[in-house]
This record gives structure tokens, C-alpha cells and sequence, in this order.
């Protein structure tokens, strides 16, 4: 079956409710007193039982986030936000420490299957021995890190990715195991007072993964972290470090989601990538946080930072995103060319309806010799959405060589959405070659009537329509995110014509 | 019973009436030619028969083997057995012909209560209809209609034709845009497609295409009513005498 087909199949399926995700896991929850002081701030290293650098590197940014504010330059509007009205740590009550993944609460468990996150059959498959010469195929395996509110409730397959040398686990863990490491490459991408959401975030993350991969070493799965957040009034600020050492290879995919909530919840969070030479990354999002309901009420602001620095030379950092979900989004995945010959890549997909404001794009910064960059921006808005990419791709003055490309492709579904393309451009040296593309189109009466003519309905008209418009970004995923972000733009897309 | 029938049809655009109570019975194994100058109402005679938006019916009906075609959504219309094949075909960037013509089919058989066909059995089966048609299979994995030639959209318009095996085929302006001999390979594509069960509605203001498809009916329209009706012949007759003649009749 075509995976076209496959998309309108899931579409018919849909209810009148179209956040499958909606939906909320009842456990008992440990949570830090509401609002943020440093006092907060403490509490959360204690409770993750933190060395004291880590507190130190906390409390820094506490008080350098007292002296910021809010960024206004986006193209986005919101309420203020009241940081004294959030919980700033939320963790599912722990009974006793686990040792696997069994004693893990049902409850959260069963909230991973529903979004089909299969960790208790990955656990399973984990202890199974491997038949000789049967099949097995480790392509299709992967390594999954699920994150609960504030913390980690599982990591899969971690024995197989230590035989192969790798270390995946959560960044609280790698904070107390692996302290040299997390030491030496925290903050370096994304600096402590690097912007509000990120001084914040630095001050009160709670978990998120880490990953390092040694050098040399292909990693032998993709690495993969599940975010949900289910606390009330609960704001999650998780934390991504993945470093891949000289000459090594890493596919890490992340896939987001929240219950239906009335009021907003807050998402900020830091990821930072650190290629060193001849390394590379591969950083894939299917982001799909609850974006509020048919009125614009509830659903996630998401402000989010995201770097990668290709420190090394030859090194390379892939972006792939399908952004659906959110009320709000602010998130510019970015590339630091620093390494001569590094290459930075940018493939997004950002679909916008209701109400939901999407402000994103990326930034690509050439500072080694010879480096190149390709930036392919998707753009989908509909119902009453606006959608900007925002982008900035700069060539220092020792960036000889430097190389970009960009296209930058809007499609407008109905006429009270809106689409912006906002580029920055820098070269500080002669020789470095900017190209520019962009496009803004409608799907035509006359298409949507050439498909119907054909038998398709109006809505599995604007599936395949749109599918066709994202394929170069899809193609981007692996495999089995592919079909699940093509199934997800059709859902997002449900009743955006009328 | 007749396949399709026409009847006392009056369609608004706006504020303006463009067909004025037009009548037209089409019966199984037939060809009609509708031939008219430009502005005569032919175009929206065969978009309002497939239900595109944007016109008013304020009279008259449409029977499909007597049901009445007007209370349908174009895409039931479509697995009914109502075919347009579009004077410009339209471009879909990203979406393969052979992705687009699978859906497609399967949407219809869907409608139909059939079942939908797999991957490998449509895969076969187009290919053989490409084959039958002498269209080559590389067009078949390129985005539908992107880049094509003129001659190319066309002959995609009759392999669709071909594939889906509609009852009735309307075909609009399929001359324009193509040279004599496109045009010849677009006409021997439509005639292989004659059948006894099958009925073709060509709308055309040029003779020409009827050397290629011979009509048994030809009619001619003027400002939104058909004027006069006949065989083959009439065509001819327009052909030297021009569509002056009718102005006034109408």
C-alpha cells in the first residue's frame, strides 16, 4: 500500500477529536513546591542527588536569569507568563529504586503503549539471546530513553550499546557516572546565558538523555527519547547532550506529546550536539505536543534551543523536524560550523492550524574553511495559524569557501492563515556562495477539483497534495518515523478545508 | 435507458446565466461531439456534469443511468462511472502518477463497496494499460503532470481514462495545446477505448479532431443552448460555413 493511501486510511479513522494523544495518566506524583527561587533550584539537585559543580553551574544561571528578559522579537503572541505559577519538578512517586524496567509504575507503562512506544516489548526482546544465524535485524532495533514529566523512566537496550562502547542514559545519571564528560561538553554549545528559555532552562532541567558515542564507533541503533508531559501547571525543561567522538556515527530521533489541558503549559528545553572530526549526527524531531483546542485555548508553548557545533573538521550535523504540535513554537535548530570542510544540514516541516503560531527556522554560522550548509524549510499553514521561518546563515570573515543553500516553501491551506519568510544573510567574506529559494502557493480549487474528479475525497485531496509538497523532508527520517510523521501531517491537517 | 441525460439545464455564474435550458441524451456505444465557438457554455456544460464549485444550477437535471447527478459529491459522481478529462490538466509536485492513479483507484473501488487492489496487482495492471496505450513507464514515476509536455498530459488524461473504466468520458478541449501528430496518438488512445457499453462526450471547437474521432452525433452549441444537432456531416458543414450561422438562431 502506498504510503499516501496509508495516510488517508488514517485520516478516515480519526474522530471528531483529533489529539489522539490527549489523554492523562493517573500516578501519584513528588513535586517541588510551585514557583521559582533558589530554593527550587536546590531542590531539584538534591533530589537528583547532584554533585556540587553541578548545583554551582545551577545557581549561576539562576541569578543570570534574574537579570534577563523575555525575548519579544518573534512573530508570536501570548499571554504573559507567571514563572511563580509553574512547578518546576514533577516526578512519578518511585516506590523503591528500579533495577528494571518491570518495576516501572503500570501506569506509566501503559501510557507508553498507548502512544505506541513499545518499551515493555523492547524489554522483553532485550533479555532474549539471539539465535545463531537467525534473523536478526539490529537496523530496525532501537534504543528507547522515555521521559515523564521531569525524569527518565526508562532506558532500553542499554547492555547492547555498552558491548558496543556507547553511552545512553539519562543526563541525571550521566551528571553523577560520568561527570568528566558531562563537565567538559555542558553549556559549551549552548552557553548558560546563552537566552532566556536556555539560562532558565539551565538553572532548572531536571532530566533528558545523553548520549556518547567513542570514537570510531558507528552506533549500532538508532537512539531514540520518548517526552510527555502529564502534571498540571507543570513545566518541562529536559536537557540533551550527545557528543560523538572522532570518526564516530550517530541517529538519535526524538517524538514529543502532552495530555488535553485548558491552560498552557510550558516546554523549555536545551539540546545541545558536539561533533568532533570526521564525526557525525543525525538529530531527528517528530514534534507533537498538544496545540490547544478549536478555540486557541491550552495546548504547549514550546521554546526550545537546539545546537549542534561541529567542532571538528569533516564533522557533520543533520536537523530533520516535523513540527505539528504546540500552541506555540520557538525553536531555531542551529549549526556551528566550526571544523574546516564540516557541513550543517536543516530539513523542516512546520504544519500550522487553529490557532497555533509557529516561529521557527535555523541558523547555519560558517566559521572554518570550506564548510557548507542546505537549509530545506516546509512551511504548512491552515485554519487561523501564522507560520514564519526565521533563518540566519552567516560566513565569518576566515569562513573562505563558505557554501548555503536554502529553500524556503510556504503552502497556504484557506485564506485567514499566514505565511512569512524572514531570512538573515551575513557574508564576511568574498568568497562565500549564498543561495536563496523561496516559494509561497496555495492548493488551487482547481487541484483539490482534479483530485475529486478522480475519486478522492476533499480531504484525502489535501493529504496527498501536502505529502507531495513535504517529500523532500520526509525522505530525511528514518524509515519508521517517515510513515509516522506522514500519518501525524494528516491528522493535524483534519478539517482545514471546508 | 439512456447513460446520461441532460436536461432543460440552466447554470449561473455570479450574476450571469451561462447555459440557458440546455438538453442532451447520451446513450451506451456513442459518440457525441459538442462543438461551439468560444464563450458558447461547452467548458461549463462538462463542469457542471462533474460537479466543479463555483456554478449555480437553477434549473433542470442531470441524470447518470437515471440518478440524479447533481445531489452527488464530484467523487461519487467519479465511481459512478463519470470521467472529465481536463482541458489543462493540473500539476502535483511531489506526488507520483503511479501514487496518484493508485489512490485514486482504490478511492473509487471504495466507494464502490469493492475491494481495494494491492500494490503489486495495481503495479501490473497499470503497467499493462500503459503498455496497451504505448505510454512509456517512465512516466509513470513522475510527479503527475510535472514537467510534461502538452501531448503528455493528455495522453495521462487517457491512460486515467483507460485505467478507471468510466461509463461516460467527457472530453474537454483535448485538441488544444497539441500538434497534429500528439494529436493523433491522444485520438487513436481514445478511439482503442470505444466500446458498446461506453459512452464519449468530445467537446471541441475545431473539426479537426473529429477526422480522428468520428462523432455519431454532432451538436453545436451557441450562448448556452445547443442550437442544432446531427450526424457526423454537420461537423463538415461548420467546418466551411463557419459558426456565424448559428448566432442568430440562437
Amino acid at each position: 500500500m502506498p504510503a499516501v493511501q496509508e495516510t488517508v486510511e488514517r485520516v478516515r479513522r480519526i474522530d471528531v477529536d483529533q489529539y489522539r494523544y490527549g489523554f492523562e495518566t493517573e500516578i501519584e506524583s513528588e513535586k517541588a513546591p510551585k514557583g521559582l527561587s533558589e530554593d527550587t533550584v536546590r531542590f531539584i539537585s538534591a533530589k537528583k542527588d547532584e554533585p556540587a559543580w553541578m548545583l554551582e553551574w545551577r545557581l549561576e544561571a539562576f541569578r543570570r536569569w534574574l537579570t534577563m528578559t523575555e525575548p519579544t522579537w518573534a512573530r508570536v503572541n501570548y499571554p504573559k507568563i507567571d514563572y511563580q505559577d509553574i512547578y518546576y519538578y514533577a516526578a512519578p512517586k518511585p516506590k523503591k529504586a528500579l533495577t528494571s524496567i518491570d518495576e516501572i509504575d503500570p501506569e506509566i507503562l501503559k501510557t507508553y503503549e498507548k502512544l505506541g512506544i513499545p518499551l515493555r516489548e523492547v524489554a522483553i526482546l532485550e533479555g532474549v539471546e539471539p539465535a545463531p544465524g537467525g534473523e536478526q535485524t539490529p537496523s530496525r532495533k532501537i534504543a528507547v530513553d522515555a521521559v515523564f514529566d521531569s525524569v527518565s523512566v526508562a532506558t532500553t537496550f542499554k547492555a547492547e550499546l555498552k558491548k558496543a562502547g556507547v553511552i545512553f542514559m539519562p543526563i541525571s545519571e550521566a551528571i553523577r557516572e560520568h561527570p568528566e564528560l558531562v563537565q567538559k561538553y555542558l553549556g559549551s554549545v549552548v552557553p548558560t546565558s546563552d537566552n532566556y528559555f536556555a539560562t532558565l532552562n539551565s538553572a532548572v532541567f531536571s532530566d533528558g538523555s545523553f548520549v556518547y558515542v567513542p570514537p570510531g564507533v558507528r552506533c549500532p541503533m538508532e537512539l531514540s527519547t520518548y517526552f510527555r508531559i502529564n502534571e498540571r501547571n507543570t513545566g518541562q525543561f529536559e536537557r540533551t547532550l550527545i557528543i560523538a567522538d572522532k570518526g564516530s556515527y550517530v541517529s538519535y530521533l526524538e517524538g514529543c506529546t502532552a495530555p488535553q489541558r485548558d491552560e498552557n503549559q510550558l516546554h523549555a528545553a536545551v539540546v545541545e550536539l558536539v561533533a568532533l572530526d570526521d564525526a557525525e549526527i543525525k538529530y531527528s524531531t517528530v514534534q507533537n505536543w498538544y496545540p490547544g483546542n478549536s478555540e486557541g485555548k491550552g495546548g504547549i508553548y514550546n521554546f526550545v534551543t537546539k545546537r549542534g557545533d561541529c567542532r571538528g573538521k569533516n564533522s557533520k550535523i543533520s536537523w530533520t523536524q516535523v513540527e505539528t504540535g504546540s500552541a506555540i513554537t520557538w525553536k531555531y535548530p542551529s549549526c556551528i560550523l566550526r571544523g574546516d570542510n564540516s557541513s550543517g544540514e536543516f530539513y523542516s516541516i512546520a504544519i500550522s492550524n487553529g490557532f497555533q503560531q509557529v516561529d521557527s527556522g535555523t541558523k547555519m554560522i560558517h566559521l572554518g574553511k570550506n564548510t557548507s550548509s542546505r537549509i530545506i524549510s516546509k512551511g504548512i499553514a491552515a485554519g487561523k495559524s501564522q507560520n514564519t521561518y526565521r533563518g540566519l546563515v552567516s560566513a565569518h570573515r576566515k569562513a573562505t569557501g563558505a557554501r548555503n543553500y536554502t529553500a524556503c516553501d510556504s503552502l497556504l491551506i484557506g485564506d485567514k492563515c499566514g505565511a512569512h519568510t524572514v531570512p538573515y544573510v551575513e557574508a564576511k567574506n568574498s568568497s562565500a556562495t549564498f543561495e536563496h529559494e523561496a516559494t509561497t502557493s496555495k492548493i488551487s480549487e482547481d487541484v483539490l477539483f482534479y483530485c475529486v474528479q478522480r475519486g478522492l475525497s476533499q480531504e484525502e485531496a489535501v493529504g496527498l497534495v501536502v505529502n507531495g509538497f513535504v517529500k523532500d523532508v520526509l525522505q530525511q527520517l528514518p524509515m519508521e518515523f517517515a510513515v509516522e510523521a506522514q500519518k501525524l501531517i494528516s491528522i493535524s491537517l483534519e478539517g482545514s478545508v471546508g | 435507458m439512456s447513460l446520461l441525460e441532460v436536461k432543460d439545464l440552466k447554470v449561473r455564474v455570479e450574476d450571469r446565466e451561462i447555459l440557458h435550458g440546455l438538453s442532451l441524451t447520451v446513450n451506451p456505444g456513442q459518440v457525441h461531439a459538442i462543438m461551439g465557438p468560444n464563450g458558447s457554455g461547452k467548458s461549463t456544460l462538462s463542469h457542471v456534469i462533474a460537479g466543479k464549485p463555483g456554478y449555480e444550477v437553477t434549473g433542470g437535471q442531470i441524470l447518470f443511468r437515471g440518478e440524479d447527478v447533481l445531489e452527488m459529491e464530484p467523487n461519487e459522481r467519479a465511481a459512478k462511472g463519470l470521467f472529465l478529462a481536463f482541458q489543462y490538466p493540473v500539476e502535483i509536485p511531489g506526488v507520483t502518477t503511479w501514487n496518484f492513479l493508485h489512490a485514486a483507484l482504490n478511492a473509487q473501488r471504495k466507494a464502490r463497496g469493492e475491494e481495494e487492489i494491492s500494490s503489486p496487482a495495481f503495479l501490473k495492471k497499470v503497467r499493462e494499460v500503459a503498455k496497451s496505450l504505448n505510454i512509456p513507464q517512465d512516466m509513470l514515476k513522475r510527479g503527475v503532470n510535472v514537467g510534461f509536455s502538452g501531448g503528455e498530459k493528455k495522453r495521462n488524461e487517457i491512460l486515467q481514462m483507460a485505467l478507471f473504466e468510466p461509463a461516460v468520458c467527457i472530453l474537454d478541449e483535448m485538441d488544444s495545446g497539441l500538434d497534429i501528430d500528439a494529436l493523433r496518438i491522444a485520438a487513436d488512445g481514445v478511439n482503442a477505448l470505444r466500446s458498446p457499453e461506453r459512452a464519449m462526450v468530445v467537446i471541441t471547437h475545431y473539426q479537426r479532431l473529429l477526422n480522428y474521432i468520428v462523432p455519431d452525433v454532432v451538436h453545436v452549441m451557441s450562448k448556452g443552448r445547443v442550437v442544432k444537432s446531427g450526424g457526423k456531416e454537420l461537423a463538415l458543414e461548420l467546418e466551411e460555413s463557419g459558426y456565424a450561422q448559428f448566432e442568430d438562431a440562437a
